[in-house]
Formats: structure tokens, C-alpha cells, sequence
């Protein structure tokens, strides 16, 4: 089984993040990175896949060049080469755009399965992956948590709201987009750590795919968001903020 | 192109619990544009459920009835909607930010070469047209986003940005359409719906909640909120990462994909504040959150915050309690 995970490398979930002054997007120059979180599960779905039917993962990344030390990390976890896309940035780009650039960086993989994860955690439309499918002509299932695979076809535990799942069908190749927490993250071992540094990455310029943009919506502008709601923040030393809440959850908000 | 297309989103005849805001985001989009606003309701044998939005100002309801429709696939419903749209041609077409929304919307925009402008907050009217915005970075920063191009432009609400119940009263016709659709063009087989297990816990009835999230780090500092919760009286409950990693069982979960509650007093701690948690409990009363990083968007909520080290804060609470 060929499998294509489709990742991106994002902010590090605690960054402080300031806008830019041209207010376009952040200020990323002092940011550590991170693997987004929802598609290191969807790596370890692939991976998981892997050790089961046997076959191939390629880890498949659009990003700047510090998107390397990501798609290393992803090579030192078991995938067995990776495709990078490089660009400028790919945060700002609409998903159109760069799923129309994915597709033809995979045109002559023909992957079995397409696999990444239900959304980024910097831009967030949670969109890239069923884009990808519709533009490539292939079946989709989203917010999956678990895949059954046979020669021709698979079944996925797909999550609803409120605590309903759902099985469904399909014939390969098909796409999926993976949820978060379905299972445990494996960690890179010393030995694929030092495998990673020989495995193949294919370089792809940005500029040789078309463009990322298709036209259709424009981040026209971020800003820091107004507390809509009057909150009381108290600091200070614990024990006075916290005499200070109980205080005010006894007789302003009257809950106790 | 012109008019404001809901699709309103149904199971079983039952109307999803945010489908209703889907509407009131239209009727107002519609009243400051000056467009009219249709629904659109799939499924098959759909018109009695259609008709249960008769009693709303809407200039039409489509009830896209055909039994392909029955079940629910991206396939099918994207099928459907691409001819309805392509025949009435509206310049805005709305959803609910669902989960069934995020696994078709995106390709029904891409297969009219058009993108999606996904889980809006708000709009603003700018010219003829809108501007949407919507959250980045898990609700830590805000965006503008303007369609450019030609209509149809799509967009999907964030649940709990518009009020049901600001829903305007009027009376709309249904009109059945059965959309051309084939068996071999759905891919997708989906099964039986089933939930794990029978919920033992019932969030929903509790008072008051004491929630915990990733700040808690480690399972064994569990009992610092557990003790939290004994000395309110409060039922524990988690954010989705807790449960995933089997620190507290799946029914305590709070989130889109758990309980949706609304105590008097919601206390969470080392809760960031993804919008997966805020949907399940931004309806409580009282909202106390506790969380080290002041930028956290659980802050947006709170109507009491200590920015703080929780291993530090909890118990000094839970002292300031006996008091």
C-alpha cells in the first residue's frame, strides 16, 4: 500500500504571536516550529498502516526551507522519503490554491491513500484535505479515527458530533482526514534518526506547481481580538487572587 | 446572481441543533444586502421537514428530495446542491459549521471553483458584498476575509456566533426539486450510526463543573482538580486531550465531540480554550477560568480569570473555600 501523509509545519502551540505591523500576518522570525498536531496523527495512522499491509509512506510537505527539520522528524518516525514543496510560506495560502499544488506534486505517485490531518492549527479552514480529494477526483471521509484496509477498499471509524461514530466504505485510492488522539504518538528512535539523514527528499519549487492562490478569497487582514466579554483578570500572588475569586464568586456572581 | 442560499442541515427528520443559526445568519446578511433568503433541505421524503421552517421569513424552502439522499454522502449532497445552485444561481451560500458541513462544504465550493470561507464568527457589510471573519491560531488572533472573484461565494458559521432564537418569523413556501443523481456516483458507503458506550455521567445536570485540559500535564495530578471539585460540589469533566489520553473516561468530555453543558459555574483549568471546548460549555452562567498564559482564548469567556500556575492556584482556592 502506497501512502501519502500530507503535513505541515506550524507555530509551536505556545508561542506568544504578535502581528505584523503591515498587519498581514504574524510576526514568525523568533518562532520555534512544530509538526501541526492533527497531522502527526494522521503520520502515525500511515505508519500504523504500514507495519500491517506493508508498502511505502511518503511524507509530503509545502513550506519554507525550516519545514526540513519537520519532514526530518517525519523521516525519523518511519516514513520512508518525502516530497517538499518549497515556497516562501504556505500559511497564508488558500486552500485551493495549495491543494492544487499537492495534486500535481502527486501526479506521478498515484498514492493508494492520501492521509493528513482534520486541520491545521495556524490557519484552521480544516478544508486542504477534501479539497485535495475533490481536485484529484477521489473519494473522502473526514474526522476519521481509525482505518480498516483490504487489497481494494477500506472502512473508517468516522467521528460525528455528540458522541456518535460512524463506519463507512470506500473503494482506493481514496483520501482521509485524520483527528487528533485516536491513538498514541510514536517518538523517532536514535536509530531513525540516524536512517532519516539518508532517506530521499524530493525537492519541488513552488513556482513549477502554479500558483497558491485560486482567487476566490483573500485574507485581507488579522488583528488581535477584542474581549467581547468584561472579564476580571486577577494576578498576583495565588492565594490573594484566589481569596479574590472565591470572594466574588460568593457575592458578585452569587454561584456558591 | 442574487440571493442568500441556508442549507439546513437535517438527520432523520431531526433539524441539527445549529441549523437554526445557519438561518438567522442569512436573514441578516439578507436584510443588510437587501437579498432575499432561501433554504435548502436534502434528504428523502424531506418535505414535512422542510415545512417545519414554513413558519420563518424565508422566500422559498428547496425540500432536494431523492432517495440516494437518504444517508448522508459528500458525494450525493454535493451532487445535489452543485444543480440547485447552479440552476438559482444565489450570490451567498451558507451552513452551520458542522462536522458534516467541514466533510462536504469544502468540496462543493471546489467543485464550482470557488473556496470556502470556513467557520466564521461575524460579518461586516463592505459595498454590496461582506467581509468575514473568522479565528486563527485556535481563537488566539482574528482575520478578515473578502471573496474576490465572481459569486457563488460560500461560507460556514461557527456555532453559537448567531442566536437561534433571534430567528424572524414569517411564512415560505416549500418547493420539492429531485436533483439527477445516479447510485454509481456515490463512492462513499456509509453504515449504521452508533455511540461506544452508554453515558453513565450526565454533565449536563450538574451545577457546577470543574474542568480540566492539558495544563493538568501528568495523570497524576488529576486528584489537585479532583479535590477542586469535591470542595464545590461539582462534577469533573475534561477537554477532549484528557479523555483521548485516557486520564478521565470519554463521557466526563466537554467539546463539539462530548457533552455541551451549562452549569451556574464552570471553572476550567489548564483549559486553553480550542473552539472544540468553548462551543460545549460558552453557555454557562458563571465562567472562572484558570490558565497560565494570559493570551489563552478560554480568557475571551471568563467572566473571572487567575493567570497563574494552576499546581498553585488550585489549592490556594480550594483554602480560600474553607474560609
Amino acid at each position: 500500500m502506497k501512502i501519502v501523509v500530507a503535513i505541515k509545519q506550524v507555530p509551536s502551540r505556545d508561542s506568544q504571536l504578535k502581528v505584523n505591523s503591515a498587519g498581514t500576518w504574524i510576526e514568525d522570525g523568533d518562532l520555534t516550529w512544530e509538526i501541526n498536531e492533527p497531522d502527526a496523527y494522521a503520520l502515525e495512522a500511515g505508519l500504523q498502516l504500514k507495519e500491517k499491509h506493508g508498502g511505502e509512506v511518503v511524507a509530503l510537505c509545502a513550506g519554507p526551507e525550516s519545514a526540513s527539520q519537520t519532514i526530518r522528524e517525519a523521516l525519523a518516525k518511519g516514513a520512508d522519503r518525502a516530497i517538499h514543496i518549497e515556497m516562501g510560506t504556505a500559511a497564508t495560502a488558500d486552500p485551493l490554491g495549495l491543494a492544487r499544488m499537492l495534486a500535481k506534486a502527486l501526479e506521478s505517485e498515484k498514492p493508494d491513500l492520501i492521509l493528513t490531518g482534520l486541520q491545521s492549527d495556524d490557519l484552521g479552514y480544516g478544508q486542504t484535505g477534501v479539497i485535495l480529494a475533490e481536485v484529484m477526483g477521489l473519494p473522502h471521509a473526514t474526522i476519521i479515527m481509525d482505518v480498516e484496509a483490504s487489497d481494494s477498499s477500506i472502512k473508517v471509524k468516522r467521528e460525528l458530533e455528540d458522541g456518535w461514530f460512524q463506519y463507512v466504505e470506500m473503494p482506493l485510492p481514496a483520501l482521509l482526514t485524520i483527528q487528533s488522539g485516536a491513538t498514541r504518538l510514536r517518538y523517532a528512535t536514535l536509530m531513525g534518526i540516524k536512517k532519516a539523514k539518508t532517506k530521499e527528499v524530493r525537492k519541488v519549487a513552488a513556482s513549477d506547481l502554479g500558483s497558491d492562490a485560486a482567487g476566490s478569497i483573500q485574507l485581507e487582514r488579522i488583528y488581535m481580538p477584542e474581549r467581547t466579554k468584561n472579564s476580571q483578570i486577577f494576578d498576583g500572588p495565588p492565594k490573594e487572587a484566589a481569596a479574590k475569586l472565591v470572594e466574588k464568586l460568593r457575592f458578585e456572581a452569587r454561584v456558591l | 446572481m442574487s440571493g442568500v442560499l441556508v442549507v439546513v442541515e437535517q438527520r432523520d427528520g431531526t433539524l441539527h441543533k445549529s441549523a437554526l443559526e445557519g438561518v438567522v445568519a442569512g436573514q441578516k446578511i439578507g436584510a443588510e444586502l437587501n437579498l432575499p433568503v432561501f433554504a435548502a433541505v436534502l434528504g428523502s421524503g424531506i418535505e414535512a421537514t422542510a415545512q417545519t421552517l414554513a413558519g420563518y421569513k424565508l422566500a422559498k424552502i428547496h425540500a432536494v428530495d431523492h432517495e440516494l439522499l437518504k444517508d448522508y454522502t459528500p458525494d450525493g449532497y454535493t451532487l445535489a446542491l452543485q444543480q440547485l445552485i447552479t440552476r438559482h444561481q444565489p450570490k451567498f451560500v451558507l451552513f452551520a459549521h458542522t462536522y458534516q458541513t467541514r466533510d462536504y462544504a469544502p468540496k462543493l465550493a471546489t467543485a464550482l471553483d470557488r473556496v470556502l470561507v470556513s467557520d466564521a464568527i461575524s460579518f461586516k457589510v463592505s459595498g454590496d458584498s461582506i467581509v468575514l471573519v473568522r479565528q486563527l491560531f485556535q481563537g488566539k488572533i482574528n482575520a478578515d476575509v473578502r471573496f474576490t472573484g465572481d459569486a457563488p461565494y460560500f461560507a460556514s458559521i461557527q456555532a453559537g456566533a448567531f442566536r437561534a432564537d433571534a430567528i424572524e418569523a414569517g411564512s415560505a413556501a416549500v418547493e420539492k426539486t429531485t436533483p439527477d443523481l445516479k447510485p454509481e456516483q456515490i463512492r462513499t458507503k456509509p453504515l449504521e450510526l452508533f455511540r461506544e458506550s452508554q453515558r453513565a455521567v450526565d454533565l449536563t445536570a450538574a451545577q457546577i463543573i470543574v474542568s480540566v485540559g492539558r495544563g493538568i500535564k501528568e495523570p497524576e495530578n488529576i486528584p489537585v482538580v479532583q479535590k477542586l471539585a469535591d470542595a464545590l460540589g461539582a462534577e469533573l469533566a475534561a477537554s477532549r486531550p484528557i479523555c483521548d489520553n485516557g486520564w478521565l473516561p470519554m463521557e466526563r468530555q466537554v467539546g463539539s465531540s462530548g457533552q455541551t453543558v451549562a452549569p451556574k459555574l464552570y471553572v476550567a483549568v489548564g483549559i486553553s480554550g480550542a473552539i472544540q471546548h468553548l462551543v460545549g460549555m460558552k453557555g454557562s452562567k458563571t465562567i472562572v477560568a484558570i490558565n497560565k498564559d494570559p493570551e489563552a482564548p478560554i480568557f475571551e469567556v471568563a467572566d473571572y480569570g487567575i493567570v497563574g500556575d494552576l499546581f498553585e492556584v488550585v489549592p490556594a482556592i480550594i483554602d480560600a473555600l474553607g474560609k
